[in-house]
């Protein structure tokens, strides 16, 4: 259980341009969720990703996962649990290291020590792994990652998210940035990675595709302006579409503009 | 060049390689520009003179000049990551903080080590059958050998690989569960004991420690680095150490030729800093300035039937 209670994030605090990111966010997920998030551009759901990985540091309300808080432990603690994979392809692998390193990178996350990063077992593993993208990376254990294509590192990261046996899954719009294709794929194998842990992983999903939304996951949440303003899920998730979708958000947001007013008057 | 100015090459690129090495993690691994060196270089040296000087086991003195030059890299670390200093005003800080630090040690500005016991001087002593002139320089390969592959075996274990990471992608790295302001400070310090060793057997093999013995240590680290790199250019860790120490072997070779033969040319002494600056702008241009060129002759000739349809070179 993933539980966020209060959360609230300021950017340039106690400065003229002083920005409220997360406004009071609450939400609470279950094991086996698939979360996708959806919102217009600076509705915080990067941020919101940032603060759950411990990127960022919140100003209030705190962060539980399976009971324990951990909103006070910095980035590479809470990696033990979370995986990542960031909108830019470049950023969830080391580029002049080989695939092989970078898998070993990520497969160990706590207690590093004077082992060696890479055995046969290790890569016979590997080598598994990777055979399963399709993507021809088995044969080319040792290449710099920086020689592959966008798609395939992608792949490559969800792989590393997801091979250490996460508890927690962020996906930050991972499929933006590629080609239709690659993207299709990489949608693919998110869904497949996900479905392989049988119900035993929470996965939050941001995406600007509100198709792809309520395609893809068990439930979705809207942001806007920092705060959780619809949350849909189940059987009530299943009848509705992206029509139904924009209009509630336009409702919603009808209703905060008038809120607004009566502050005024 | 004579037999022995090829040995004296060989000896001095082997004693500034370990050095050299060090400059390797720093500014190749870490990409972190590490001038803490300039400081640890006569750090090294000074500690080792110190403890020999006054009778001591010049041994436990090399082993003090590493430990003062790991916690030379301490500090650098800890300026950076704790503080949040810049990495170049890091190393700027602690390499000054070191001349006072180095004076204090040696209480004076510079020690001879002439007629004492060192390290060099106990091998040959265990060695009496063996000629000096080649012993030396077995003994710094060895060493030297030994270091590489140390080296090389932690960068492939799994704080070294984290270590690697660190230098080409930080936030991956601390997104898949390491600690950044750790493998920093570790590579420092591990950087910087190889320079302060360096330095300790430098003193011991030149007869003598100085306060300013380590003007140019980081250009000429750099030289060494950006030269071997452009000899050798396979990319793996194994190869790029190797080609460090060739980088070290040849930049010696150009000093010593530049000192011996410079004269003729109306060279001094003191222009030897102003001929390493040179080396790493003509090392670290040469790729660029070979591209222009490449383009230039390409649009002049327009050589069609040398390029396939992509217009690369066939």
């Amino acid at each position: 259980m993933l539980v966020i209670k209060g959360l609230t994030k300021y950017f340039a605090k106690n400065s003229p341009h002083e920005t409220l990111a997360i406004d009071n966010f609450n939400l609470r997920i279950r094991k086996g969720d698939f979360v996708t998030i959806i919102g217009s551009n600076g509705a915080g759901k990067s941020t919101l990703l940032n603060l759950i990985a411990g990127t960022l540091q919140q100003d209030e309300g705190e962060i539980r996962l399976s009971g324990e808080v951990i909103t006070y432990q910095p980035e590479h603690q809470r990696a033990r649990w979370i995986g990542r994979v960031f909108q830019n392809p470049l950023l969830g692998t080391a580029p002049y290291m080989t695939v092989e390193e970078n898998l070993s990178l990520s497969l160990k996350r706590e207690k590093r020590g004077l082992r060696l990063g890479l055995n046969k077992n290790l890569q016979k593993f590997f080598r598994e792994r990777l055979s399963e993208l399709n993507l021809g990376l088995e044969d080319n254990l040792s290449k710099k990652v920086g020689l592959l294509s966008g798609g395939q590192r992608q792949a490559m990261t969800m792989l590393m998210a997801t091979m250490f046996i996460p508890q927690v899954l962020l996906l930050d719009e991972h499929t933006a940035a590629l080609d239709p294709e690659s993207s299709k794929k990489i949608l693919k194998l998110t869904r497949d990675l996900v479905e392989e842990r049988q119900g035993d992983l929470i996965t939050l999903m941001v995406t600007h595709n509100m198709k792809q939304a309520l395609e893809v996951g068990n439930r979705t949440v809207m942001m806007d302006r920092g705060c959780n303003i619809f949350d849909i899920q189940g059987k009530e998730r299943e009848k509705i579409n992206v029509d139904y979708l924009l209009k509630q958000f336009t409702k919603l947001r009808k209703q905060e503009y008038i809120e607004d007013r009566m502050i005024l008057v | 060049m004579s037999i022995s100015l090829l040995l004296h090459a060989l000896e001095q690129g082997l004693v500034f390689g370990i050095m050299v090495l060090g400059v390797f993690i720093t500014y190749k691994i870490l990409d972190f520009p590490d001038l803490t060196v300039e400081g640890s270089f006569p750090l090294g040296a000074a500690v080792a003179a110190k403890v020999i000087f006054s009778g001591g086991d010049p041994l436990w003195g090399t082993f003090l000049a590493i430990m003062a030059g790991s916690l030379a890299g301490l500090i650098t670390g800890l300026l950076h990551t704790k503080l949040k200093l810049t990495n170049l005003l890091s190393g700027i800080l602690t390499m000054t903080l070191l001349y006072s630090v180095n004076l204090r040690i040696m209480g004076r500005p510079n020690i001879p080590l002439l007629g004492k016991v060192t390290l060099l001087g106990e091998i040959e002593n265990y060695f009496p059958n063996l000629s000096i002139d080649y012993l030396i320089p077995f003994f710094f390969l060895f060493l030297v050998a030994i270091l590489k592959f140390s080296l090389d075996f932690f960068l492939s274990t799994e704080i070294g690989l984290a270590i690697i990471a660190t230098g080409d992608n930080e936030q991956m790295i601390k997104s898949l569960g390491a600690n950044t302001d750790l493998t920093k400070i570790i590579g420092l310090c591990i950087s910087n004991s190889l320079v302060a060793l360096s330095g300790a057997l430098f003193a011991q093999y030149s007869g003598f420690a100085d306060l300013n013995m380590g003007l140019g240590t980081i250009v000429a680290g750099l030289a060494s680095v950006i030269i071997g790199i452009s000899i050798i250019k396979i990319p793996t860790i194994f190869w790029r150490t190797i080609a460090v120490l060739v980088g070290s072997l040849v930049y010696r070779s150009i000093m010593i030729v530049a000192l011996r033969y410079g004269y003729s040319f109306g060279f001094k002494p003191g222009d030897l800093k102003l001929i390493s600056v040179l080396l790493v702008v003509i090392a670290l241009t040469v790729p660029f300035v070979k591209r222009k060129l490449n383009f230039i002759t390409r649009f002049n000739l327009g050589r069609k039937d040398l390029q396939n349809n992509q217009g690369k070179e066939v």
